[in-house]
Parts: structure tokens; sequence; C-alpha cells
């Protein structure tokens, strides 16, 4: 008798979520099976990878991805076609980190015109995140909204602590939004709960776990993506299943492992080649688990991890 | 079942400041409450007590005796605060109980004292090293400090097994590996082994309004694996019992008619055994 290899089916589904718009316009989730599972089920969407830039020259980030955008990064705008036509990028992430008070603690206006400009410059759908600061993002975050309303943006991230205006924002100028909890599964799911509750569509969200990087914590990260996965599929939880974000570069690159230089510690290696593979391991690990959109720095992480799809799907 | 009042703890605001303020007045009204509201036994939870703990909980067993014909739970880390609780307790209401021994040798001495003392004692099923990961766990545990107290010439039959609560919010796989812990210790003697948990632990974290609602069930569900004891608000625990028939009901697989009352037993079952994923607005969706 021939073999059958058996197949695991599920009651649950993620939700479809599609961003940007026209030609470029990507898709997100979709799948009715564990990630890459495609011998079970439907997987029509591939994980997306969008580059990070940030409203303001990246200072803070360490010399081995600096240098990648040496040239481009005084400058948003510029930044981001770069990514868009020399890298390729399918999306863009826009990081308003010089909004923080303790940065550059730019205005409202000033973070609407950078979203403004860099809309106008590049097609693929662009994600607006805030800097962090829960009060700021509260107005940084509207402000932007309204600058990018009906682009079909991803707007975040909401907290539990400023959800409420995020969202409304987010709503009213026909935004997806991220929501943001810190590595607890059951928070996630109660911040998605309180936003639908204000009449958000759940099907218009972007749940973040919270990241972390391999060596700081990706196991919980990875463990609470992977729990909210089968919570989606196998129980039918319709509170989780929103595709899942990794906002990988952000934490990456300021563990030791990406910032040690060579002549500190020689018996690590090239300092260049092991940043690179430890985004591109941090990444290609929790799209194991389940994320369906991966937040990236570094050009040859991206392109490592755009290979693992290929090879998955 | 048996219920070990909760109240007399120094976690109560209320509670504490009597305790340093040697006022007897709220203890023995609290006890003398707890004691009407069906209490067979009452907790004197004195936290760790490092500093006056053996007069502090001589002064509790006596304050709440004064006006309670029960025996007391010693609910403390202190080793010489239980011992000394021991000797001024009546037991002409009942035998005292202890608060706890494990599987730490450092909670061994406490299992000399029940046998010295004659006196019930709790087995909390946790070992030096970290949490018990599911029931199988907890019964190996439970066997550990069964065969220490035979060992120490407690009777079994005065050792009461905890499985030890956690909170829903944080650890909600635990919930229904205690009720599976209570149903296996059951089975480790003939006559089954006696039983307890701090029964509102697993409400611990939540909303003020769920925490009731919790309690209850989970207590139903607890008394239907066989539990035999429960440290809890008496109170909440007598109007559990009025509930019991229709949560019963629920938990069999049939339909009640008020349709409220079974979403809300039919949600909470559903947390507590692991089949939706808890969030504080659970009941709403």
């Amino acid at each position: 008798m021939a073999y059958t290899a058996p197949k695991e089916t599920y009651p649950g589904k993620v939700y479809s979520v599609t961003i940007g718009t026209g030609d470029r316009a990507a898709t997100l989730g979709g799948e009715n099976v564990l990630p890459f599972h495609s011998f079970e089920g439907e997987t029509p969407n591939r994980p997306l990878v969008a580059f990070e830039i940030q409203d303001v020259p990246p200072a803070d980030w360490p010399e081995n991805i600096r240098k990648v955008f040496a040239g481009v990064s005084d400058d948003p705008v510029t930044w981001a076609k770069y990514c868009q036509n020399e890298l390729k990028a399918k999306a863009i992430a826009l990081r308003l980190v010089g909004t923080h008070p303790d940065r550059e603690n730019r205005s409202a206006e000033d973070a609407a015109k950078t979203v403004r400009d860099v809309l106008a410059a590049i097609n693929v759908p662009l994600i607006i995140l805030g800097s962090n600061h829960a009060e700021k993002d509260s107005v940084i975050l509207v402000a932007v909204a309204e600058a990018a309303k009906d682009k079909n943006c991803i707007i975040g991230k909401a907290q539990e602590a400023n959800y409420k205006t995020i969202a409304a924002a987010a709503m009213a100028n026909n935004h997806k939004l991220v929501a943001m909890s810190e590595l607890d599964i059951n928070l996630s799911k109660q911040l998605n709960i309180l936003i639908t509750q204000m009449g958000f569509e759940k099907e218009r969200v972007i749940t973040d776990p919270m990241c972390s990087a391999l060596g700081y914590g990706l196991e919980y990260t990875y463990s609470v993506m992977e729990r909210i996965r089968l919570a989606a599929l196998t129980q039918n939880d319709q509170t989780m299943q929103q595709p899942l974000l990794a906002d990988v570069g952000m934490y990456v690159w300021k563990v030791k492992e990406t910032q040690a230089s060579e002549s500190d510690l020689p018996q690590w290696g090239s300092a260049e080649e092991r940043g690179i593979l430890w985004e591109a391991e941090t990444a290609t690990a929790l799209m194991i688990a389940g994320a369906e959109l991966l937040i990236m720095r570094h050009p040859k992480a991206a392109a490592a991890v755009e290979s693992v799809i290929e090879e998955l799907v | 079942m048996l219920i070990i009042g909760e109240k007399l703890s120094i976690i109560a605001k209320r509670v504490r400041e009597a305790m340093m303020k040697k006022d007897k007045g709220p203890i023995q009204e609290i006890a003398t409450r707890q004691w009407k509201e069906g209490s067979g036994i009452i907790d004197a939870n004195i936290g760790p007590a490092e500093d006056g703990g053996e007069e502090l909980m001589q002064w509790m067993v006596t304050s709440i005796q004064e006006v309670v014909p029960l025996p007391v739970c010693l609910d403390t880390t202190n080793f010489k605060a239980i011992e000394a609780g021991l000797k001024v307790h009546n037991n002409q209401w009942g035998k005292p109980l202890v608060n706890s021994t494990s599987n730490d040798p450092e909670r061994f001495p406490i299992l000399e004292l029940g046998a010295k003392y004659d006196c019930n004692v709790i087995g909390l099923t946790v070992g030096k090293g970290g949490l018990p990961a599911d029931a199988e766990e907890r019964a190996a545990i439970a066997a550990e400090i069964m065969g220490r107290a035979m060992e120490y010439g407690l009777s079994l039959d005065n050792l009461y097994l905890d499985p030890l609560v956690l909170q829903i919010a944080t650890s909600q796989d635990h919930a229904r590996h205690v009720i599976d812990a209570i149903k296996m210790f059951r089975e480790m003697n003939d006559p089954p082994m006696k039983t307890v948990v701090g029964l509102s632990n697993i409400s611990n974290g939540c909303p003020k309004t769920l925490r009731p609602i919790l309690n209850k069930y989970f207590y139903i569900m607890l008394a239907e694996a066989g539990l035999t004891s429960a440290i809890a608000d008496a109170h909440e625990m007598a109007e559990a019992e009025q509930e019991k028939a229709l949560v019963t009901e629920v938990l069999a697989g049939r339909q009640i008619a008020d349709a409220a009352k079974m979403a809300e037993i039919s949600k909470t079952i559903d947390v507590i055994m692991g089949r939706t994923l808890y969030a504080h607005s659970y009941l709403e969706m």
C-alpha cells in the first residue's frame, strides 16, 4: 500500500492583511496551517521583509550596519528610495526615533512632513513606527496617520498605555495597526480585545508580541509567537489570528555580538559577518515561529532570509 | 469539604495593622465571621514573621480560639513561630494544621513537629528546584513527601497534599494540571490522601469582578476531582455550593436555562481547562 503522509488540519486561519496601494501593495498572512506547512493547507502569502529606515541619521547604529547606508541615510527620502530601488525592498519601515523626547525631540509637524515626503518618493508599502515613547507616540502617530491618510500604511506601535488615541487615528485614516505587548501572550490577547472593542476591525491589526535577539531572550519571543499561532489555528481564537510582527533589526543591532569589534574579540571572527548572521538567524527563527512581517536592517541578512523563504515555500 | 478561612492574612491591610497593634478586635471579628460562614479551620497567616514571630503566632492562636471553637492553621515560614503556636493551641476544637512542609530539606523539620504535636501538616508539592511542570511532577513530589512523612513518624492521615495553585493570568496551563494532580493524589493511598489548595491564588492578578467567578468555578471543578479542603473565602465558597448544580450541568455538557449564566460558566470552564486562551476580558468575548 502506498504511504500517505498524515496531514494536520486546523479550524482557524490567520487573517489576510493587505498593506500599501496600487501594484506594489503586499498581503500578509492568510494561512490555515503552521508556518511553511504548505503541504497541509493554504499558505497564500510569503513572509514580508521590510527594510528599516529612520527619520534621523542612524548615529546610534553600529558601524557595520551604518556603513551600508553611508551617503543615503542622512535623509529619509534618499534612504527610502535607495532601499526600494537599489535593494529591491518590498516594504519600508520608517522609525520616527527622532521624535523621542530624549533624542532630537522632533515635533509632530516634522514627523508628518517626513512621512509625506517618504510616501511621495516610494510606491512600496510603508510601515510607520513611533519612538516607543508611549506619551509622545500618541501625539506623533496621530499626526502621521493623518499625513498618510488612505495610503493603507501600518501605524504603530499601540500599547496598553496609548492604544486608544493611536487606534482611533489609524481607524480614521484607513491604516492598519501594530498592537504591541511585552512578551506576555495573555496581555497580547487582552490588548487585541481592547482595540477591537473600540470598533477597530480585528482583521486590520498586526500583533507584535515584542521581539528579542538571539541570545537575549529569543526563546521567549519564539514561544509566545508559537503559542499565539497555535491559539489561532487549533483553538480558532479570533483575537489571536492577526499576522505577527518581528521587529528584528532594532533588537539585534544593539547586542554585544553585533557591536563588539574584532580587535576586542578576535576569537569571534569577522564583526560584519557576525552581525549579518545574528540578524538573519534571529529573523529566521521568528519566521519559523510564525512571524509574517519582519523589520530588518542589513540587506545581506534580509537576502539570507529571502533565500530561506524561497527554499521553504 | 473543609474550608480553611483565608481572611486572617498579613497581606490584608486591616489584619496587618491589627497584628502590629495587637488589637484583638478585628482579628476576633473576622475569625467569628468566617466561622459563621462555614469555615472549619481559621488560617492565621503571619507571613515570614522574622521578628517576634513566636509571640505573634501565640497571640493569634489564643485570640482566635477565645471566640471561635475551631482549630487554627499556622501559616508562616518561621519554624519557631509554628512551634510556639502549637504549644498554646487548644486541641479541644480539633487538631491544628501547619502550613507547610514541602520536598525542600529545609522544610522537613515541619514533619518532625507534626509528629511531635500530632497535628495535621500541609505538604506543598514543590521541591528545591523550581515549580512542578505538570500533574505528574506534582504526584512524584507528593510521593516523596509521603515517604518523608512516614520516615519522620507523621501519619499519612495527618498529611494534606497541596498541588500549588498558580495564577491563571500568567500560568494558565497549571489550572488543569492542578485538577489532574488532585485526582492523582487521591489515588496514592487507601484511604485516599487528603488534599488542600490555596484557592484564591488562581485569580490573583485578575480584575476584581472576575475573581469570585474564577474562584467559585475552579473550586467546584476541584471538588468534582475529589478535593477535600481549601484555604478560601468561606462566604464565596458558600455561594459556590449554591451554584454547584448549574456548574455540574455545564461540566456534563448540558445546557442550562439562564443563557448569561451558561455563557459565564462555560467560558470560565474553557479558560480553566486551557481550551481558550486567558485574557482579562475573556467573558466579554
